[in-house]
């Protein structure tokens, strides 16, 4: 263990901790910009610096380990004023469009330019101007914005495993991008659109459906059986956009279908209505796969009403489908009737399934797709 | 399931997600994890980041192999000839637990002989696996202190799909490496909720918490809860109700968001058994392949319409929010079979959701402790038998379930079908990353369809190479079941002379060429392994995908 003092507080953290680490232990803010507590230290913002006594410049706390003794001042005039130039920096070739950026009031760029008060620009100069968009139909990639932290280099390789993108060029032009500056072609995972603290990369799914004033709602991802912690980002009754917090089991990372795949809540394709067939099957038989995947618009927009079956009220189906069940038992007995639960619906659902089957209809026929 | 429940009493994740990173040895057998579970995948790939070893078996270079120390490219279906040559070297060089095998496990010594004849030159033989290769696993894997396997589908899905998981078993009991945290057996639940909807008794030999139907003590306790006389007849599997349904034995299907028809095997048998049945009621938010069959479409809510819960693959239940309200006339399926159950005088009255869950928890102990109270920010695992209990990160601390595990005796035998001069290929089925099960949902999101357009098939270059199969093209699959027209993918993925198609695509299914045999016990089908030709010449639309 090592123990030492910042601003005065004594703090004991263990060893190969950084001053950064010890310093967000003791909840005193220091700003930065590349750094993320699951990545490897890199040192490239030069927000986090600190002064400590005896040394003769400041040092960026987020790669400096903290040794017994040390004393660490993380704020004084002349690091605030280093900082506040280097934020200018930053921003002297950074688009000033956040009235229509995506990441306007969630931007930690935007946000500490708001804290140091950056209004006039001293270094106003060259621009990095790029022509090219990707291509991909995911991640919108506005490397006009990028500020390389290099957090999503780091997301890609060093979680992910990927190594979808690097630092290219050099000076002025450097910039991120995938081999050759090709359009990006990777797992699409979005880690890195989670990650990123400005709107360099962000979801091109959600693009102008809204950034403040969303309901967020915390539940399960319906895909796979990680179960990982998804919040729903909800407006109008309208899931927006996915998201999901590190603290959570799935630490926050996603994968494309959790992340970028919740467009079928609310597809025009959604059922609407209780349906009763029309014809016989026996039309169907031969046009099973001839069908579209799903029947036409019917009068009034709604589908479902094909040809095949017509629209029928709750009442009605539920009439409908106790008359031909009970029916069917009678002649028959109760073991002719099955029934298939869900394993996309919940615990609660699955329970009731089975209790339906077994408690009313009278039989154990009950199974789900675990086999498949 | 059924294998580690006759094994250990107990059928589900050994370990948590978190434990996932602190294994020495991962052993990956018949998963694809980062396509099929990815962020179970990010934790593997974490482990081996601080210095876990990771063995991988899969006949096809799955993307975690580039993260392997050793990867056993078997033939599918040869899994337990594999793996018992393994035990074999484990025995052979005394790297057995003696203490944990004493006290804890039964039937060893039967087990022991018949591991004689598993040398790992026969292992060689059958699974085509170079014999040190064999060798080095077992001293991977027998020399862990905190190994991990996990397996999915791969394992299960054949016909022998209950003795590959009584195989995996053996491994770990003979090693000793269960009961201990980040140590244990892992199979991977490849939806969000199989777990639940399993705990919950959509298994028809057991009630909710696997408490067998058959017994009368078992049944008198849910008879009174439930105020009706309940059936001590056995109920049919998934499988057997499409068989059943074919012989017109089974009368009427009453399907809870399922899609059979894509994902059983061999689809025209599905499409006709569905067709044969006097009455279908299709429940779904989608009108699916199945649901185009039905009598009645009932409009259901999804995931994001309701509350409850979910329980992940390593036994987490999780609460689920409603956030949007279904569309149009769409219900709830809970208020849908809570009214269904009033049509037939059975009042299911519940005010809360929450008090279904609460009434399950009344039969199932391990339960008892959950309450949406506790679990509104994290889960909680069971066994969680109090309030105060702390839920059950890994099982088997103390003991098993059923008092000692069993060994079992496992030979191999090959799959029901395999490749011969008129099917020369060996054809597996599976998932694929972007598109998820029968493509409902996933094919209804454009910038997926973007990147996953279609159907493809994987076929290794030295194949399409004799065949004269170019990427890209399009090629004429054929089994004993079905034809269908699919893009071919040249590539080093699959093992020659297998090739691999993904199930999510109903313009190219690659269930109309699978083969329904299934597992004698599991009742799993075999989606593993059947038999397919490949020709160049594309069939007539009117002869391919015909239900």
């Amino acid at each position: 263990m090592v123990t030492f003092k910042i601003d005065g507080q004594k703090v004991t953290v263990r060893k190969l901790s950084t001053i950064l680490d010890a310093a967000r232990k003791l909840d005193i803010p220091i700003p930065t910009l590349c750094h993320h507590p699951a990545l490897s230290p890199f040192g490239g913002c030069r927000l986090c610096i600190v002064e400590i006594k005896g040394s003769p410049k400041p040092v960026t706390s987020c790669t400096t380990f903290a040794r017994d003794g040390m004393e660490v001042k993380t704020s004084s005039p002349q690091l605030e004023n280093m900082r506040k130039m280097t934020l200018e920096l930053l921003l002297s070739d950074h688009p000033t469009d956040c009235m229509v950026c995506e990441r306007a009031g969630d931007c930690k760029l935007q946000e500490l330019a708001y804290f140091y008060g950056i209004k006039e620009n001293r270094f106003i100069g060259e621009r990095r101007t790029y022509d090219k968009k990707d291509g991909n139909p995911f991640i919108a990639r506005d490397m006009e914005k990028c500020i390389l932290c290099g957090q999503c280099v780091r997301i890609c390789d060093e979680i992910q495993g990927v190594g979808a993108i690097d630092f290219a060029y050099r000076g002025l032009k450097t910039k991120i991008c995938p081999p050759f500056d090709k359009d990006l072609n990777c797992e699409f995972c979005g880690q890195c659109v989670a990650i990123c603290p400005t709107g360099a990369l962000t979801g091109k799914m959600w693009k102008q459906k809204g950034r403040q004033n969303f309901t967020k709602i915390d539940t399960i991802c319906p895909y796979c059986g990680c179960g990982c912690n998804i919040t729903l980002h909800v407006r109008r009754n309208e899931v927006m956009r996915v998201s999901s917090k590190p603290e959570t089991l799935n630490e926050g990372w996603l994968c494309p279908k959790g992340r970028f795949g919740y467009q079928f809540i609310s597809s025009p394709d959604r059922l609407t209505k209780p349906l009763i067939r029309t014809i016989s099957k026996e039309y169907s038989a031969s046009d099973t796969w001839n069908i579209p995947p799903y029947p036409p618009l019917a009068k009034g927009g709604r589908r479902g009403g094909s040809d095949i079956f017509r629209e029928v009220s709750w009442d009605e189906a539920f009439d409908y489908i106790a008359e031909r069940l009970r029916d069917i038992r009678e002649k028959s007995g109760p073991d002719a009737i099955a029934g298939l639960a869900s394993a996309r619906c919940t615990n609660e659902e699955n329970y009731l399934f089975q209790k339906f089957m077994r408690a009313v209809i009278g039989t154990n026929n009950i199974d789900h797709c675990a086999r498949y | 399931m059924a294998g580690l429940a006759t094994v250990f009493g107990s059928g589900a994740m050994t370990n948590s997600l978190p434990e996932v990173e602190n294994h020495d040895v991962i052993f990956v057998i018949g998963s694809n994890t980062t396509e099929t579970h990815p962020i179970i995948g990010l934790k593997m790939k974490n482990a081996v980041r601080k210095g876990a070893e990771l063995i991988i078996a899969d006949p096809r270079r799955i993307d975690l192999v580039r993260f392997s120390h050793l990867w056993l490219q078997h033939r599918p279906g040869t899994d337990v000839a594999l793996l018992n040559s393994i035990m074999h070297i484990i025995m052979k060089e005394d790297m057995t637990d003696t203490k944990f095998i004493e006290s804890r496990t039964e039937g060893f010594e039967s087990f022991k002989d018949s591991l004689e004849e598993y040398t790992p030159e026969y292992g060689e033989r059958i699974t085509g696996v170079p014999k040190q290769d064999i060798i080095k696993a077992a001293h991977f894997y027998g020399n862990a202190v905190r190994p991990g396997i996990y397996y999915t589908m791969g394992i299960t899905q054949h016909t022998h799909g209950t003795e590959n998981v009584y195989a995996i078993a053996n491994l770990a009991l003979m090693t000793g490496n269960l009961g201990r945290e980040s140590t244990g057996v892992n199979p991977l639940r490849g939806q969000n909720n199989v777990q639940g909807a399993t705990d919950m008794g959509c298994i028809p030999n057991f009630f909710p918490g696997y408490q067998p139907a058959a017994m009368p003590g078992i049944r008198a306790k849910f008879e009174k809860t439930w105020g009706v006389k309940l059936s001590d007849k056995k109920g049919l599997t998934a499988t057997e109700m499409t068989g059943e349904a074919f012989e017109r034995k089974l009368k009427a299907l009453y399907i809870m968001g399922e899609n059979p028809v894509l994902s059983d095997p061999d689809i025209q048998h599905t499409v006709k058994a569905l067709q044969k049945l006097d009455f279908l009621v299709v429940q779904d938010i989608f009108l699916t392949e199945t649901a185009a069959l039905a009598d009645v479409v009932l409009p259901a809510a999804c995931f994001a319409e309701k509350d409850g819960t979910f329980t992940n693959t390593s036994r987490r239940v999780q609460r689920v929010r409603k956030a949007v309200q279904p569309p149009g006339e769409a219900r709830e399926d809970s208020h849908i079979i809570t009214e269904l159950a009033k049509r037939f005088g059975y009042h299911m009255d519940y005010n809360l959701i929450e008090e279904v869950f609460q009434e399950s928890k009344k039969l199932w102990p391990a339960l008892a402790g959950i309450t949406y109270k506790r679990i509104a920010k994290t889960g909680l695992q069971w066994p969680c038998p109090t309030q105060d209990h702390p839920g059950t990160p890994y099982l088997f601390k103390g003991g098993f379930p059923r008092g000692k595990a069993a060994f079992t005796v496992v030979a191999y035998r090959p799959s029901e079908e395999l490749p011969d001069a008129e099917y020369p290929f060996l054809l597996s089925t599976g998932r694929q990353l972007f598109q998820y099960h029968t493509g409902s949902m996933t094919r209804r999101n454009e910038a997926i369809n973007a990147v996953s357009p279609t159907a493809y098939i994987e076929i290794h270059p030295e194949d399409a190479a004799v065949l004269g199969i170019k990427d890209g093209e399009r090629v004429c699959v054929t089994s004993r079941r079905g034809s269908i027209n699919i893009q071919a993918w040249v590539t080093e993925r699959p093992l020659s002379k297998t090739v691999f198609i993904p199930f999510h695509f109903r313009e190219a299914a690659a269930n109309m060429l699978t083969n329904k045999a299934c597992d004698p016990i599991a009742k799993i089908p075999e989606f593993k392994v059947c038999a397919v030709r490949i020709n160049r010449t594309v069939d007539s639309e009117e002869n391919v995908n015909k239900g």
